[in-house]
């Protein structure tokens, strides 16, 4: 990771200090940032264990000072609420789902646009699909709304032929499908560029060679340009592992109501009407508590396994 | 410019560039379509709606009623003024901070440098969660402050490490001469890191700015005032939960342009901003993201 120069090492601590303080005093704002809006949250967790009560004290510390604690009670009430688990299982469907149906299309993409030889189609086509990655939530949905909807593009163009048009949107049985489709809409683009970049960093010379040889297009894409992207896929497969409980957080909430809890429900829009909207504080960061502890351990087992395999990973070995 | 085939790489047979160029077109067409029925629609009569039967795909005219309308006050030319605010001070909130803390843990062996830089990256490991998260932002007193849209991500880790990762790459020599010249910090960061940095300050700024306008649930826990309601908030509920926003009565005697080309000339001026910057920054994006991914 950071290896440290030695000659900067040797000064004595005082020294450097009169040498490096103004480092620290621009370190300062982005540290206390991160002290009050990150690390604070993360020790206010202790929510989880106590009978948080938000009006036991004038302010937030105040009550969670005066809240009584409870020891696993919220934890034990967490996993006896049948829709905990729903919203588990939905989370980790939606998860696998797309990896298996969203991961490997940025792959295809990039190396069907490295493949364009014109630099200016490519460059077209790239600006084009780059674009959704900047939409919020919001729009995505209500562009889909607006193509898909019930009084949407399709529907419109099928009721004037005379066809009754499919409810998409709000089907809960093909949720799935719709939220995959919206993912690969906003992102398919933006995933190609970190493919685009690692397909440049191949040596040519090993196409060359193994065209020489006379391996074929198919051939060199399976022997030269896949183990050539290895690396990158690992280290993204590890990533969407260590997020695999966080599912597009906003685009679940914002269609929760069209197709309903059964479906829509994921962890973080469980923790959002079973804590923010109702004040049960407790019950809410045991949930997320939950969360982050799993994500946390799926993070470093996936970053053990990369170096099983031989892989960098996320963090090197140290 | 057009690339060379090289020479051992067999060319593509017909069916092989039709079928490429023709998922290619379906790709760049699933993107615009949507865009192009937005902007199209908001700028049709109300005859021209009903004739389409809703959604426009072919521009019979032009007609900018429809934009009169949302600037001429109301809730929607509130919220595009909140949003602007909120875009423009947040992104400069989150550059001043983003940029000095990337410069100040750029040059290992400083004093805290190690400790510090745990600080910084040990938030990508741990994560806080919403309840927790929600508790201290309103209990430092940000709710119904446009502040809440703006404090607790001004500091983005991701971006840090992409800006700290491009100033470590900076020929060092250059800075060194500059120190033995007797110039402070500040003075170096100011005067010759940040010049040489216009590309990834360019792309960082974007990747704010972009969060800001975007910024929706954070709006719908912190601000109750619809007086502060951001675009996408406004959006959500005008679009997707079919309410009618507030407009100022300035139509009296003309007739009201259609609901429909009102809801999509909002969504094309929340899609405007975003497709009028990003074109110029676009080309520093594999610079700027494969930077930040190697180093991270």
């Amino acid at each position: 990771m950071t290896r440290v120069r030695s000659t900067r090492r040797r000064a004595p601590w005082r020294a450097r200090l009169r040498r490096d303080w103004p480092l620290l005093v621009m370190v300062l704002p982005g540290a206390l940032l991160l002290l009050v809006f990150h690390y604070v949250p993360t020790l206010g967790n202790v929510v989880a264990f106590q009978d948080y009560n938000p009006y036991l004290g004038d302010s937030a510390l105040q009550a969670l000072v005066n809240s009584p604690f409870i020891g696993l009670d919220n934890f034990r009430a967490l996993f006896s609420t049948p829709a905990f688990w729903d919203a588990l299982w939905n989370t980790l469907s939606i998860t696998a789902f797309q990896l298996v149906f969203f991961f490997p299309l940025p792959i295809v993409l990039a190396l069907l646009l490295d493949s364009v030889m014109s630099r200016r189609v490519r460059a077209f086509v790239q600006t084009i699909v780059y674009l959704p990655h900047f939409f919020s939530w919001v729009l995505v949905v209500t562009f889909f709304v607006q193509m898909l909807g019930g009084a949407g593009l399709l529907s419109q163009e099928l009721r004037q032929a005379g066809i009754e048009p499919p409810e998409i949107m709000t089907n809960p049985d093909t949720f799935l499908l719709l939220v995959t489709a919206e993912v690969v809409w906003k992102d398919v683009g933006w995933g190609t560029i970190v493919f685009l970049a690692a397909l440049s960093t191949i040596d040519p010379h090993l196409y060359e060679a193994a065209a020489a040889d006379g391996a074929g297009r198919w051939r060199r894409l399976w022997h030269i340009t896949l183990p050539g992207l290895r690396p990158v896929i690992v280290l993204l497969l590890i990533l969407r592992l260590g997020d695999a409980l966080s599912v597009g957080f906003e685009q679940f909430l914002l269609q929760r109501e069209a197709v309903g809890r059964q479906a829509a429900e994921v962890l973080d829009t469980f923790v959002y009407y079973h804590a923010i909207t109702t004040g049960d504080y407790g019950f809410g960061a045991a949930a997320g508590l939950f969360k982050a502890g799993v994500g946390l351990l799926l993070i470093l087992l996936a970053n053990k396994f990369a170096h099983l395999i031989g892989e960098r990973g996320v963090y090197a070995r140290s | 410019m057009t690339g060379t085939r090289p020479v051992w790489d067999e060319k593509p047979g017909v069916a092989g560039q039709v079928a490429k160029g023709t998922v290619l077109t379906a790709v760049v067409l699933v993107v615009v379509v949507p865009l192009w029925v937005a902007l199209v629609t908001s700028l049709s009569s109300r005859a021209t709606i009903n004739a389409a039967g809703g959604l426009v795909l072919v521009p019979r005219g032009i007609d900018f009623s429809a934009y009169r309308i949302i600037f001429a006050g109301g809730q929607i030319s509130q919220a595009l003024w909140v949003s602007t605010l909120v875009t423009v001070f947040g992104t400069l909130v989150s550059l001043l901070v983003t940029i000095p803390a990337a410069y100040g843990l750029s040059r290992p062996g400083s004093v805290g440098h190690r400790g510090l830089l745990f600080f910084f990256l040990l938030t990508f490991l741990i994560y806080p969660g919403l309840v927790p998260s929600y508790l201290v932002v309103t209990g430092v007193g940000l709710k119904d402050s446009l502040w809440a849209l703006i404090l607790p991500s001004a500091l983005n880790v991701f971006n840090f490490v992409v800006v700290r990762a491009f100033f470590q790459n900076l020929p060092a020599e250059l800075l060194d001469s500059a120190r033995v010249d007797g110039a402070g910090e500040f003075r170096i960061l100011w005067r010759i890191v940040l010049p040489l940095s216009k590309a990834v300050v360019a792309v960082v700024g974007l990747f704010y700015a972009v969060g800001y306008w975007n910024v929706w649930f954070s709006a719908l826990l912190y601000i109750d005032d619809n007086e502060k309601f951001p675009i996408q908030r406004v959006l959500q509920t005008f679009i997707l939960a079919g309410q009618t926003p507030q407009t100022s009565g300035t139509a009296v005697g003309t007739a009201l342009p259609p609901t429909l080309a009102i809801k999509m000339a909002v969504v094309v001026v929340t899609v405007a901003p975003i497709a009028a910057v990003y074109p110029f920054v676009q080309r520093h994006f594999t610079r700027g993201v494969i930077l930040g991914a190697i180093k991270g």
